[in-house]
């Protein structure tokens, strides 16, 4: 990650294993090739999404997170996108109160068979987020303890 | 500590007072810590300075319960001073805890709260634009205040903390048990949070059934049914995802909980965990629906993150990259 | 517990991988992991030789659990879990990072991008795979009894597979005859054999197997339980007719003094009586009393058909029976529903006299149907001169819907021939695509080309009676662009076929619910894998087969219920079948009972036990979604193999290589 123009966004995705995991499968094996921004993490469904995990992500240094699921009616779950939604919406007002754009945090639907999606969903939230430039999170809390000789780490 | 009676200190860092009530409030009690303990350090209380603490050894006081988030340099002076000094160190209420009150300042910026202070404010009467400086000639010589703060910190995040005590303030059973498990020696492994591992709703007497939330209300907007569920009920009730051992007051008064005992163990995140419960009973399917109960939710993170925004994940909200003037050390308002 | 002990492997896919990502320096970094023993780069990690260097070194290095960063795990991760089982290891200790799929092959001119991105998604395996419990999957019971719903071809065909096999079936059927769709055709494409001489004597094997129960004018009210062990509530609606004592003769229904319009089995083109039987070969051959039309359910008075059965069957007073069934697996056969063409006001169906559906076609020509086979105009005797067939209609349209229903073109064909053979009628078909594509339906469409029909390719944009010139007087005019030839065309005719489309039954999602399935897009129910696994669904112990899954035409119905069938019988004679263990749990001890999970589970899987103040989630019903898992505001339900500590540790090992000169601070 530089300063000088060329920064390069680091976006943890993640997908539910039965839709949006295998588009990214299929923009694969037809070789759709999109920005190595991205980096996935595969759960079950969308209904796992914890925003704890979100959050972790932005802390960790992320500079965005996309999470993508089944289009609404085609969960294999039945319904666990809903939750997705449910929780993605009061989570998106949260991380505005944060001051996070809503861009860096987005909620996209693919089915198994929309590896073309899945690839330009990646390359436009790229896109946004190069516009955006680095979240680089903790650099908001830089340590103003005079007296600590250096950040203190805790477990 | 042989013969002798341990030492204990009470320290109130970025605090209301009201941890310091709460040690009162043990009432008769109160004469029981003082049989056990020589109290070494309680500025709220009685005349101690600085340098008596100073002048300790190291590990020489043998408990200090530590109140208070960590907001400026003197706060955060007395927390290293009496880490050092100290044998075990209590994170003592949600202040120290999670940052509590004094960390909703983390919604904003050091410029933004003395921007308000020292000018915006309606009943500010600043005409001179006098700002506080942490260094000032006068006269008489020079004057010195504490550096605040753009981030306020919990304790742990500045010192390493043994043990913490969860309450605004702490229930005095809540205190009780810390000084009886002190006492007896019987601790749990340090970083613990002293409590119980189940969440408000156990210690709540209401009915409660399957949620489904259509709107949620503010308090003063409906009567609640006395004897159901508050969120049920549309009234915010962060009980579902905070630790017990308060009896669970505030619900059973009709008023939601506020979450001051934050959250229960493992959780990384008070506010996701409120968040992602309540989210998951939203009665909506489609991003339009679930928009309109949210706007029934005015200032979602302030509820979330009540007790816990320093203690949180992301601590604070994110900076405006400096597009804002800085108010304070950088923009020098000489006094007249 | 000891230290954990990794082995990783990168693989190189031939040049697959290692022609974008450097595999050996990804191996090598991968070595400074924490935790990790030995790490390599392999040729084929898949291949035989591969594996058998998992399997040593898991015995070598005393490996507690392993990472192969190579393809999907939809791909080989069964490969390698079984590799490791091989070795002693349990399969769920086993991690897989895609760096194929989501690396070398999408950043092929990136070769640094795709680099660090492997190494990212390495570092998450290997911080995910020490939080990984071993699990094992859980074993259940399986009942031999099977529950088909939907009488129509596909379930007969897996009820009397695996009746044949020797176990028993309940078939449910809501109409009063099985048979469904199939049962209302004249002749089937592409052979022209009569449907009903090829249907109804499966229909008779169903109505008299010994192993089949026979539950038509009943409905499925109620599912509960999990595969082995469903309990499923059936109503069985009151026909007003003693089974035990009708012998079908058919003196009720001709004596029956109301006659009502047949909008089921007839297509709205004949009557059948108030007291009736839906067709001659109907199986059960008992009629049923349409109390909505009976005059003795409206007044109280007639009694007609009570006074003339010679039996003594019928019966007022029946009351709906609720029949309680248990049963190990479940097939769904519940069909489809033919498009409306109402919906499509410019073609004139209802409108124009005469623009037929196709379904109301199939009766004209069917020799039992209302004209006793004669295709006439609606006027019941005029023998149409032209006829024009009009294609998808309702289907492959954005503004209905969008897939193909499979059988149109085919039984367009079929109309054809039908038209021409009977009435020697000029037939023009308006098609967007012919799609002749299984065995024998090309050699069809070319057989029709021969016998002279007219193809016109184009979307028809208009049928009006609205005359420009004399030729089209009193005729129908059918108005479309022809696309080869590339102009605008009308052609009169005297009478239209709509080849509507096939769309999910109306009540497709409270089933779908009922059931546990899904429905896709089109609204027809979802399989588990479109290619690999076409027949079951993501409910364990549940199947689908026929249209339900999607339009299709007889033989794939057929074929899809004996696959059903022969999935149902497998597990049968496992008398046991294997769940995978990934699956919620509840700690009872920290459940404090707020009950935001309860309402969550799709499948119905958490239980409030009231006295304890707690929920509990049934293993044998969850499928490890981790919608509760994700909500628990108190974080105490554990989603196995998808837990907290794993997906957390995952994201910090996938952030590794970021801010990492700059340490962050823990909250607490």
């Amino acid at each position: 990650m530089s300063d000088n123009g060329t920064f390069t966004p680091v976006i943890v995705g993640f997908l539910c294993n039965w839709c949006s995991y295998r588009a990214a499968d299929l923009a694969g094996t037809s070789r759709m090739g999109y920005p190595a921004t991205l980096r996935d993490i595969r759960i079950m469904c969308t209904g796992r999404l914890d925003p704890t995990f979100v959050l972790r992500a932005l802390q960790k240094g992320a500079d965005g997170v996309l999470i993508m699921g089944c289009h609404p009616g085609q969960c294999h779950y039945q319904e666990g996108n809903y939750k997705a939604i449910r929780r993605f919406a009061l989570l998106r007002r949260t991380l505005r109160q944060l001051g996070i754009e809503d861009e860096r945090v987005q909620l996209h639907w693919a089915s198994a068979a929309e590896g073309v999606r899945f690839a330009e969903t990646v390359a436009r939230m790229t896109e946004q987020i190069k516009q955006l430039g680095p979240l680089d999170w903790p650099r908001n809390w830089p340590n103003e303890d005079p007296y600590a000789v250096e950040e203190a780490v805790h477990e | 500590m042989s013969n002798q009676k341990p030492k204990l200190a009470l320290y109130w860092a970025s605090s209301c007072g009201g941890c310091e009530i709460a040690v009162l409030g043990l009432h008769e009690k109160i004469l029981d810590v003082a049989a056990a303990f020589e109290i070494v350090f309680w500025p709220c209380v009685m005349d101690f300075k600085y340098a008596d603490v100073e002048a300790m050894e190291d590990g020489e006081i043998d408990v200090c319960f530590f109140n208070g988030a960590i907001r400026n340099d003197e706060n955060a002076h007395l927390a290293h001073l009496l880490r050092q000094k100290s044998k075990v160190l209590v994170a003592f209420g949600s202040c120290a805890y999670g940052g509590s009150m004094p960390g909703l300042a983390n919604f904003y910026t050091r410029d933004d709260v003395l921007r308000w202070v020292y000018f915006d404010s309606p009943s500010t009467d600043n005409p001179d634009g006098v700002v506080p400086q942490k260094r000032v000639d006068v006269p008489e010589g020079e004057l010195r205040l504490p550096g605040f703060w753009d981030t306020v910190r919990t304790l742990a995040q500045v010192v390493p903390v043994d043990y913490f005590l969860p309450g605004c303030p702490p229930e005095v059973s809540s205190i009780e048990a810390a000084v009886n498990a002190i006492v007896s020696g019987e601790l749990p492994p340090p970083g613990s949070v002293i409590g119980v591992d189940v969440t408000v709703c156990d210690e709540c007497p209401r009915e409660k059934h399957e949620k489904k939330i259509k709107r949620f209300y503010r308090p003063q907007e409906i009567i609640p049914d006395p004897n159901i569920c508050l969120l049920e009920q549309g009234l915010f009730c962060a009980g579902i995802a905070t630790r017990a051992g308060c009896g669970a007051k505030c619900p059973q008064v009709g008023f939601g909980c506020r979450g001051c005992y934050g959250p229960n163990e493992g959780v990384l995140d008070h506010g996701a965990r409120i968040l992602s419960g309540i989210a998951s009973v939203l009665d909506a399917d489609t991003e339009e629906e679930v928009e309109a109960i949210l706007d029934t939710l005015p200032d979602p993170a302030g509820y979330f993150y009540r007790f816990h925004l320093p203690g949180s994940l992301l601590r604070r909200r994110g900076r405006t990259n400096g597009k804002r003037q800085p108010v304070g050390e950088a923009a020098v308002h000489e006094p007249a | 517990m000891s230290e954990p002990r990794v082995g990783v492997y990168v693989c190189h896919c031939g040049h697959n991988i290692a022609g974008t990502v450097d595999v050996q320096h990804v191996a090598e970094w991968a070595m400074g992991l924490p935790n990790v023993v030995i790490a390599r780069d392999n040729k084929f990690m898949c291949a035989s030789t591969g594996q058998e260097q998992v399997e040593e070194d898991i015995k070598q290095f005393e490996l507690t659990h392993v990472v192969v960063a190579s393809c999907s795990p939809h791909m080989h991760e069964k490969t390698f879990r079984n590799a490791c089982a091989r070795a002693g290891l349990n399969p769920y200790l086993f991690e897989m990072a895609n760096i194929r799929e989501h690396a070398s092959w999408v950043h092929p001119n990136d070769r640094e991008g795709a680099t660090n991105k492997a190494k990212a998604l390495v570092s998450a395996a290997v911080h995910r795979v020490v939080h990984q419990q071993p699990l094992e999957p859980m074993k259940v019971d399986i009942r031999p009894e099977t529950l088909v719903v939907g009488g129509g071809i596909a379930g007969i065909q897996a009820a009397l597979e695996i009746a044949d096999a020797g176990y028993h079936v309940y078939l449910v059927e809501r109409e009063p005859s099985i048979g469904g769709h199939m049962a209302m055709f004249d002749k089937t494409f592409p052979t022209l054999d009569c449907a009903a001489c090829i249907l109804t004597p499966k229909m008779f094997d169903v109505g008299g197997h010994p192993n089949i129960t026979l539950l038509t004018y009943s409905e499925v009210e109620k599912v509960d339980g999990y595969v082995g062990n469903f309990q499923v509530r059936v109503r069985k609606k009151a026909r007003m007719v003693d089974e035990s004592l009708c012998t079908g003769c058919g003196t009720c229904w001709e004596k029956c003094p109301i006659k009502v319009v047949d909008t089921v089995w007839e297509a709205g083109l004949g009557y059948r009586k108030a007291i009736y039987r839906p067709f001659p070969q109907a199986v059960p051959k008992y009629p049923v009393i349409d109390i909505e039309n009976c005059t003795y359910f409206k007044t109280g008075k007639c009694r007609m058909c009570e006074k003339v059965c010679p039996t003594n069957a019928i019966n007022y007073e029946m009351q709906d029976e609720i029949i309680d069934l248990e049963v190990g697996n479940i097939i769904l056969a519940t069909g489809y529903k033919l498009f409306d063409a109402r919906r499509i006001p410019q073609y004139g169906y209802g409108r124009l006299e005469n623009v037929f559906t196709s379904l109301e076609f199939e009766r004209l020509t069917n020799a039992s149907g209302p004209t006793e086979g004669k295709i006439v105009l609606r006027d019941g005797e005029t023998t149409p001169q032209t006829v024009a067939i009009v294609h998808c209609v309702g289907s492959r349209d954005r503004n209905y819907n969008t897939h193909c229903s499979a059988i149109c073109c085919m039984s367009s064909l079929k109309f054809a021939h039908l038209v021409m053979e009977k009435t020697g009628a000029k037939v023009y078909n308006f098609y967007i695509d012919m799609r002749p594509l299984h065995k024998g339906y090309e050699e069809f469409y070319h057989r029709i080309m021969e016998e002279g029909a007219t193809f016109i390719r184009g979307k028809v944009s208009e049928i009006t009676d609205v005359p420009r010139t004399p030729e089209e007087e009193d005729k129908l005019i059918v108005v479309c662009e022809d696309t080869l030839l590339g102009r605008q065309r009308r052609v009169p005719v005297d009478m239209v076929i709509l080849a509507a489309g096939l769309e999910p039954q109306a009540d497709a999602q409270e089933v779908a619910h009922m059931f546990g399935v899904g429905c896709g897009e089109t609204g027809f129910f979802i399989e588990r894998h479109p290619k690999l696994d076409p027949v079951a669904t993501m409910t364990e112990g549940v199947f689908i087969a026929g249209a339900c899954q999607g339009a299709k035409d007889i033989p794939d119905s057929v074929a899809q219920g004996a696959a059903a069938a022969a999935r149902v019988l497998g597990t049968i004679n496992q008398r046991q079948v294997t769940l995978e263990p990934i699956r919620a749990s509840i700690d009872e001890e920290r459940c404090s009972g707020c009950r935001i999970c309860n309402n969550l589970c799709p499948y119905n899987a958490i239980d409030f036990i009231e006295e304890k103040g707690v929920s509990r989630v049934n293993p044998a019903l969850c499928k490890g979604c981790g919608t509760c898992v994700a909500a628990c505001p108190s974080q105490v339900i554990t989603g196995a193999h998808f837990t907290f500590e794993q997906i957390m540790a995952e994201i910090d090992g996938i952030m590794i290589d970021v801010l990492s000169d700059r340490p962050v601070v823990e909250a607490v």
